[in-house]
């Protein structure tokens, strides 16, 4: 593993704002001073299939995938997807987990049951693993749709980025209009404990 | 100077443009490339349109180029199959002003039907070919391509690739050139009529070009030596660079900022210097090949995947298994549950599920074609039997009826999108109709381009700049076409999809359908409006499982708390009130939200 090099790894459904989620992170990153990339899949996949998005910095950036078995973070949007991508992380990983399910077309059909337990076995794979209702704290912050950023929040404790640069990227890249109820929703998830 | 940004391959291509002052540029949209031209239109001097295929996108681009203006034209790696046929004869005319054809390739078939390597057309219609490696290349490359252009006299490909144009990173733009030429009409038939007399004089020139280019390569900064431990040697290009330099720190690299033609002094000056030479490179041995013809050991393909991706890790266990690189380490954690599939699915209230659905129930045999509704393949729908390309399902159908007898005749139904339709399926159905194929077609006109990310198309009634604009009739054209049954039906009333396809599959002639309903993405007048959501009456459901024989991501079947037959429920955060499972349900337990 590089040492001097971050990889954050977004996973979830498409259509849940992950892409908008890993552009946050990269811009925030940039503001920071750090090389950036960042690598995602478009067009097939976006059609509520499994997402992965890449986000690297460091000093210099070569690839813009995350090696296999070197992810640092794992911000994870959806349980099952969160679950499924795990292999990329290196052994003591982060990873920060929304709680929150989305169910594949077979367990629509009832041709097979969304697995039991994915939080539990998540952590016990991943001891550092913060399960958060990004939901509920989107609520709290007045829409459910600040769910990402309060998730966003919660995964900024594990990064070395002051809180002003938190805050200019989301003003650059969340729409005026919903930046207020945003910038809470982080807050929020910022504070979380764990 | 303007500040630092963190771009997308596909957005640094756009500013490129911009600052290489670009006058017209045509696409037609294609996963990974479409967000080119989507970010042109941030540049208002630029005379950015879409075209309803790739060839015409090039033509349009060639004119410009005659006419003296630069000009670009963008498609994904198999719209340069469409386009080869001006792309060859453009090799022999040269430009006028600059032009440039950026193809985006999509190795391990991300959302593409193949994942042939563009590098080959270059070689093949004799044209020079960058690959940037990174954002910042894409920008510096495209301004690259229009000097060399019109330096050479020749267009100028440049090569992306899923991981380019959907990559981002961080880049320095720069200032727009200035004082180039004024667009005007200039005379030089010679040149630019290919009739055999005036094509046999311009063949030579031609490759006169490519080995200027090749000796340009030797020298020029784009192609740079990288020398570290002289152990092994690395030629490579693109992302691939990327890859290695992280797989492989300490190895000597040779990055190839143009791969044809290939710089052979620079190459050999390259392998004199270290042991062992390598070729390390996604898809086909093309630069392998070329250095083994001249003469060099090097090992490539050997090691190396001809099939997919690469990356770091990829690279570095096919050279830790020939000993010249440590081990990867276990992965930590092996999948030990089986986990349910997530595969892409059409969206809750497409007006395509109830098609399939009816298709299905007919037995059809369906020749498909590529968008959004090839996913009529996925189960429960099931309903798809053959895709190949752009506008090939018509006639698909066509040659299939001609083998079978007319009792399986009856069966064949062809299915194609409108903008797939507008794209090549016009020749299809002319053919079709000319020679009275019996098969029959169905139109799924969803008013769009949905599976690019939805762009407008010749019947959409808008052009890329959202301007209003005439739209194709397409019921009219099938009739002009020749077609003498064209129905217009509503995709969302099962029954008479059903009536009207079981009239027109009996029909031992030719005939269309034409389904009426815009994808439920699209916003705005006269398009997708969203009816009263739905719901299960829980005491009327039986469980009887028939609203899940559409697929529809709305619609969840439970297990009841004895385990027995279990309900079905309906999201009404995803429904959109489209009604098929309404009209699916015989137990009346489906209605309107209360």
């Amino acid at each position: 593993m590089s040492s001097a090099i971050t990889n954050i790894l977004l996973v979830g459904v498409g259509g849940q704002g992950i892409l908008l989620a890993s552009e946050i992170l990269s811009e925030a990153f940039m503001l920071a001073g750090y090389d950036v990339k960042k690598s995602e899949i478009h067009g097939m996949s976006q059609r509520g299939g499994s997402v992965v998005s890449h986000v690297r910095f460091g000093t210099q950036v070569f690839s813009p995938v995350v090696p296999e078995g070197e992810g640092d973070i794992m911000f994870g949007f959806e349980l099952l997807e969160t679950s499924r991508y795990l292999s990329l992380l290196r052994p003591g990983a982060t990873v920060v987990v929304n709680d929150f399910k989305i169910l594949p077309p077979a367990v629509l059909l009832g041709q097979a049951v969304y697995p039991e337990g994915l939080a539990d076995s998540i952590r016990t794979a991943f001891p550092d693993t913060l399960l958060v209702d990004g939901q509920r704290l989107a609520i709290e912050a007045g829409d459910l749709r600040a769910a990402n950023t309060a998730l966003l929040g919660a995964v900024s404790k594990r990064l070395a980025i002051t809180d002003d640069i938190w805050r200019q990227a989301l003003e650059k890249m969340v729409p005026r209009k919903a930046l207020e109820i945003n910038l809470m929703a982080f807050q929020m998830g910022r504070d979380l404990k764990g | 100077m303007t500040n630092k940004e963190i771009l997308s391959g596909n957005e640094a291509f756009a500013r490129g443009a911009h600052e290489a002052g670009v006058r017209v540029a045509s696409a037609y949209p294609g996963t990974p490339s479409t967000e080119i031209l989507e970010n042109i239109v941030r540049y208002p001097e630029i005379d950015a349109s879409w075209a309803p295929n790739e060839k015409v996108a090039l033509e349009v681009a060639i004119g410009a180029s005659f006419g003296g203006g630069r000009a670009l034209a963008c498609m994904k790696h198999v719209g340069v199959n469409v386009a080869a046929d001006p792309l060859f004869t453009l090799s022999y005319t040269g430009v006028g002003g600059g032009l440039a054809l950026i193809v985006a390739d999509d190795p391990e078939m991300h959302s593409s039907q193949d994942e042939q390597d563009s590098r080959n057309y270059a070689r093949f219609a004799k044209v020079p070919m960058l690959e940037p490696a990174d954002s910042q290349e894409c920008l510096d490359f495209t301004r690259l391509a229009f000097e060399l252009s019109e330096q050479f006299d020749t267009p100028v490909m440049l090569r992306s690739c899923t991981r380019i144009s959907h990559g981002k990173s961080i880049v320095q733009p720069g200032e727009p050139v200035s004082g180039l030429p004024e667009p005007k009409l200039v005379k030089n038939p010679a040149k630019l009529v290919m009739l055999p007399g005036n094509a046999r004089v311009r063949h030579p020139l031609v490759e006169e070009r490519t080995v200027k280019l090749s000796q340009y390569g030797d020298t020029a900064a784009i192609n740079s030596m990288e020398l570290r431990s002289t152990e092994i040697g690395i030629i490579c290009a693109g992302v691939t660079w990327q890859y290695v330099r992280e797989a492989l720190p300490e190895a000597s690299t040779l990055k190839l900022g143009m791969v044809w033609p290939l710089p052979e002094k620079l190459i050999r000056d390259f392998a004199a210097k270290i042991k062992r030479l390598f070729v390390v490179e996604e898809l086909d041995p093309f630069i392998e090949e070329q250095v083994k013809a001249m003469g060099i050991a090097v090992t490539g393909k050997e090691i190396i995947s001809r099939c997919g991706e690469l990356s770091p890790g990829r690279i570095r266990e096919a050279f830790s298994k020939i000993g010249l690189a440590e081990a990867i380490h276990e992965l930590p954690l092996q999948q030990t549950m089986s986990l349910p599939p997530r595969p892409p699915n059409m969206c809750p209230g497409c007006p395509h599920r109830g098609v399939f659905y009816e298709l299905n129930r007919l037995k059809a045999y369906v020749t498909g074609d590529i968008g959004c509704y090839t996913l009529g393949f996925m189960p429960p729908l099931n309903a798809m039997d053959t895709c190949v390309c752009m506008g090939a399902s018509i006639s698909n159908a066509s040659g299939i009826v001609r083998v079978l007898p007319p009792e399986e005749q009856r069966k064949v139904v062809a299915v194609i999108g409108d903008s797939t339709f507008l794209h090549t399926g016009i020749n299809s159905l002319m053919e079709m109709a000319w020679n009275k194929s019996p098969a029959t077609v169905i139109i799924l006109d969803n008013r769009i381009t949905a599976m690019t990310g939805r762009q407008e198309n010749p019947a959409s009634g808008f052009t890329l700049n959202s301007d209003v604009a005439p739209e194709v009739n397409i019921p009219e054209l099938c009739r002009t076409l020749g077609i003498r049954y064209v129905q217009v039906l509503d995709p969302y009333d099962l029954e008479a999809t059903h009536a009207a396809l079981q009239e027109e599959m009996n029909r031992p002639e030719p005939s269309v359908l034409i389904t009426n309903r815009p994808c439920c993405l699209i916003k705005g007048a006269d398009r997708f409006e969203k009816g009263a959501v739905l719901e299960v009456d829980q005491g009327n459901c039986t469980g009887c499982k028939a609203c899940l024989r559409i697929g529809c991501p709305a619609i969840e079947w439970k297990p009841d708390s004895e385990n027995k037959k279990g309900k079905a429920f309906i999201d009404a955060n995803l429904c959109t009130g489209c009604t098929v499972c309404q009209q699916l349900c015989k137990f009346n337990a489906i209605g309107r939200k209360k």
